[in-house]
C-alpha cells in the first residue's frame, strides 16, 4: 500500500470530529434528565412555537424554541437521542452478529453453505427495505424491541455480503493453507485466522449500520410506527416539523441537522476506524 | 452461451420470487389478531366463525394454506383490500405508473448529474475541481434520500418556494388522461402545461432519490475513466489532436461505462425502494405512499400485493441488467 494513500486516508481530524459529535450526543442522551433544560413532555400553550434564542420573541431557557404544543425542542432532541442510540447500538450489533457469522461461514466454507446463504440474501434483497421495516413493525407491534428486531432482520444482509466476499478472498490466501497443513481445524482457522483479517471491515460496517439504524428509526417514527407517541423521537419531531413547516421552521431544521451530523459521523467514524485497524494499511 | 445464461438467471429469479412469497406469507401469518374475527360483526356464533374459516381455507394445514394462497397469487388473484374494498391488483396497477415515472425521472437525473461530474472530474484529474467533486459526491452518498428530501423541502419549499413539495399534480387542473402515466401521456398529447406542472411536483422527490445514486455514478465512472485514459488507444486519440473532452466522450466513455452500468442496475432497485418514504414525504400519490397507508390500516392483502409487485420489479431489473451486461461485454459475447 503506497504511503500517499495512508496519509490521505489518515484517521486524524475526521476521526476526532466524528467521534466528538457522537460522544456529545451519547453523553447528552445518557444524562438526558440532568442536561435537558426542560421536561420534554411538558406542554404549555402559552409558550407555543417560540423561536430559537437569537430571534425576537424567544424565551430564556428554551434555546432552540418550542413546537406547536409549547414543548422545548432542545430537551426533546436530547431525549430523542436516547431512543436513537439504543436502537443504533442494539440493532447494529444484532445485525452484525447474524450477518457476519453467516457471511464468514458462506465465504470460508463455500459449497452448499454458501449456496443456501447466498440464495437467502438474494431473497432479502428483493424486498424494498423501508417497506419491509414498516411491515415488520406493523406485524411485530410498535415498541422499542420491535424496531430493533425489524432493523436486525432486514440489515444482516449488508454484513453478510461484504464479509462473505472478504472471507472468500482470505480463505484463498497462503496463510490459511499453511494453517491447514499445520493441522488446525477448519472452524479454528476460520475464527483464529480469517476473522481477525475481516474484523476491520466488520467494525467499519458496524459504525455505518448504526447510522443507518438511526435513519430507519427516524423513518419509522416519522410514519408513527416506532415507539409510543409520547416519547420524543427524532423522526417524531421531524414529522411534527414537516406539518408546521411554514409556521415554525426550527422544529424541522434542528432535528434534521442533528440527524445529518449523526449519520455523517457514524459513516466517517467507521471509515476512520477501518483505516486505523486495517493490518495492511496500518 | 447467452441463452444458457439467461435460462439459469430466469431459474434463480423464480426461486427468489418463490422465497419472497414464502417470507411474505410467514410474516403476514405471524401477525397477531385473527383475520376472521376482524371480518365478522360482534356477536357472531362459533358456527359462523367455523364456516368463514373453511371458506378462506384457514381450517387447512399451514402448508396447504400457503399453496392455496400461492396459486391465487400466480393467477393474479391478490385478494381484496380490506381498507379500500377493491381488488388489490387493480389498486396496485393504478398506482404503479406514478412510482415508475418518479423512479425513471430520478434515474435519468442521477445518470446525467453523476455522468457530468465523472467526466468533469476525469478531465480535471488531480486538480481542485476533482477534489471538490470527491467531497460533493462523498456527502451526497452519506446522506440518505429521506434526509435529502427534508433538506429540499426546507430549501425549495420554504426558503425559496419555487417548487411544489406536495402531491403529484395541482389539484385544480383538469386532467384529460386515460392512463396513469401522466407525465408520458401529457407529452404525447402535447399538453406541455401539464407536463410542466407534473415536473414541478416531481422534481424535488426525484432529486432526493437521485442524489445518492448520482454520487455513486460520479465516483465509479470517474475511477474507470481515469484508468482507461492511460491506455494506448486513448493516448493515440490524444496524439491525433482530439481535445481531452472529445477523447473522453468519443473514446474512453464507452469502454469505461460497463462497470458503472452494472452497478446502476443494482442501485436502481435501491432507488425504487427509496420511493416508499420519499413519496410519503412529498405526499406523492404512488405505490409507496399507498403501502404505508396499507400498513397503518393493517390492510394485509394490500401490503402483500405491493411487496410482491416491488419484489417482481426488483428481480426483473436485475435480470435485465444482467442480460445487458452479457450483451455488451465482449468477453462474454464471444465466449
Amino acid at each position: 500500500m503506497d504511503e500517499a494513500r495512508i496519509v490521505r486516508r489518515g484517521a486524524g481530524p475526521r476521526l476526532w470530529l466524528a467521534g466528538g459529535w457522537l460522544l456529545l450526543v451519547l453523553l447528552a442522551a445518557i444524562f438526558a434528565p440532568l442536561v435537558a433544560p426542560q421536561d420534554p413532555l411538558a406542554q404549555d400553550l402559552m409558550l407555543e412555537r417560540l423561536p430559537p434564542f437569537w430571534l425576537d420573541g424567544a424565551e430564556p431557557g428554551y434555546w432552540l424554541g418550542t413546537d406547536s404544543l409549547g414543548r422545548d425542542l432542545l430537551s426533546r432532541l436530547i431525549f430523542g437521542g436516547r431512543i436513537a442510540f439504543i436502537v443504533a447500538f442494539a440493532a447494529a450489533i444484532a445485525a452484525c452478529l447474524v450477518g457476519s457469522t453467516l457471511g464468514l461461514i458462506a465465504g470460508y466454507f463455500g459449497g452448499w453453505a454458501d449456496r443456501i446463504i447466498s440464495r437467502i440474501v438474494d431473497i432479502w434483497m428483493a424486498f424494498p427495505p423501508v417497506l419491509f421495516a414498516i411491515l415488520l413493525v406493523a406485524v411485530l407491534g410498535t415498541g422499542l424491541s420491535s424496531v430493533i428486531l425489524a432493523i436486525a432482520i432486514i440489515d444482516w444482509t449488508r454484513f453478510c455480503r461484504v464479509i462473505r466476499a472478504e472471507a472468500m478472498g482470505q480463505s484463498r490466501m497462503d496463510y490459511v493453507e499453511n494453517a491447514r497443513i499445520a493441522g488446525y481445524g477448519r472452524i479454528g482457522i476460520m475464527l483464529r485466522e480469517v476473522l481477525p483479517n475481516v474484523l476491520p471491515s466488520i467494525v467499519a460496517l458496524l459504525s455505518l449500520e448504526m447510522g443507518i439504524a438511526v435513519i430507519v428509526e427516524a423513518i419509522l417514527s416519522f410514519v408513527n410506527l416506532s415507539i409510543s407517541t409520547d416519547d420524543p423521537t427524532w423522526g417524531g419531531i421531524i414529522a411534527e416539523g414537516r406539518l408546521s413547516i411554514h409556521q415554525a421552521w426550527w422544529v424541522l431544521v434542528f432535528p434534521l441537522i442533528t440527524l445529518i451530523l449523526t449519520v455523517l459521523s457514524f459513516s466517517q467514524f467507521g471509515e476512520a476506524l477501518k483505516t486505523r485497524f486495517d493490518p495492511v494499511l496500518r | 452461451m447467452l441463452l444458457q445464461r439467461f435460462l439459469i438467471r430466469l431459474l434463480t429469479m423464480l426461486i427468489t420470487l418463490f422465497g419472497v412469497a414464502v417470507v411474505v406469507f410467514v410474516v403476514i401469518r405471524v401477525a397477531p389478531g385473527d383475520p376472521i374475527a376482524m371480518m365478522l360483526p360482534p356477536g357472531a356464533t362459533d358456527d359462523d366463525i367455523a364456516r368463514l374459516r373453511a371458506l378462506y381455507g384457514l381450517d387447512k394445514t399451514i402448508v396447504q394454506q400457503f399453496f392455496i394462497w400461492l396459486s391465487g397469487v400466480v393467477r393474479g388473484d391478490f385478494g381484496t383490500s380490506i381498507s379500500l374494498r377493491q381488488d388489490v391488483l387493480g389498486l396496485v396497477f393504478n398506482r404503479l405508473p406514478a412510482t415508475l415515472e418518479l423512479a425513471i425521472v430520478a434515474l435519468i437525473m442521477a445518470v446525467l448529474l453523476g455522468g457530468t461530474m465523472a467526466i468533469l472530474g476525469a478531465r480535471e484529474r488531480g486538480t481542485a475541481v476533482e477534489a471538490g467533486i470527491d467531497i460533493a459526491s462523498g456527502a451526497a452518498l452519506s446522506i440518505p434520500d429521506f434526509l435529502w428530501g427534508l433538506v429540499l423541502i426546507l430549501l425549495f419549499g420554504v426558503l425559496v418556494p419555487i417548487f411544489d413539495i406536495s402531491g403529484r399534480v395541482s389539484p385544480q387542473l383538469d386532467l384529460p388522461f386515460v392512463t396513469q402515466f401522466y407525465l408520458f401521456e401529457s407529452v404525447l398529447r402535447l399538453r406541455f402545461d401539464l407536463t410542466w406542472d407534473l415536473l414541478k411536483h416531481m422534481l424535488m422527490p426525484a432529486v432526493a432519490l437521485a442524489l445518492p445514486l448520482a454520487a455513486i455514478i460520479a465516483q465509479l465512472l470517474k475511477q474507470s475513466l481515469k484508468e482507461v485514459l492511460d491506455l494506448d488507444y486513448v493516448v493515440q486519440a490524444r496524439v491525433k489532436g482530439f481535445s481531452e473532452t472529445q477523447v473522453i466522450l468519443r473514446e474512453a466513455l464507452k469502454n469505461a461505462a460497463l462497470p458503472t452500468l452494472t452497478l446502476v442496475g443494482v442501485q436502481f432497485t435501491f432507488l425504487i425502494g427509496g420511493t416508499v418514504i420519499v413519496e410519503r414525504l412529498f405526499s406523492y400519490e404512488g405505490l409507496g405512499n399507498m403501502a404505508i397507508d396499507a400498513v397503518i390500516n393493517r390492510d394485509l392483502p394490500l401490503i402483500q400485493g405491493i411487496v410482491l409487485v416491488f419484489a417482481l420489479l426488483f428481480v426483473l431489473i436485475n435480470l435485465a441488467v444482467d442480460m445487458m451486461y452479457a450483451l455488451l461485454n465482449p468477453r462474454l459475447r464471444h465466449g
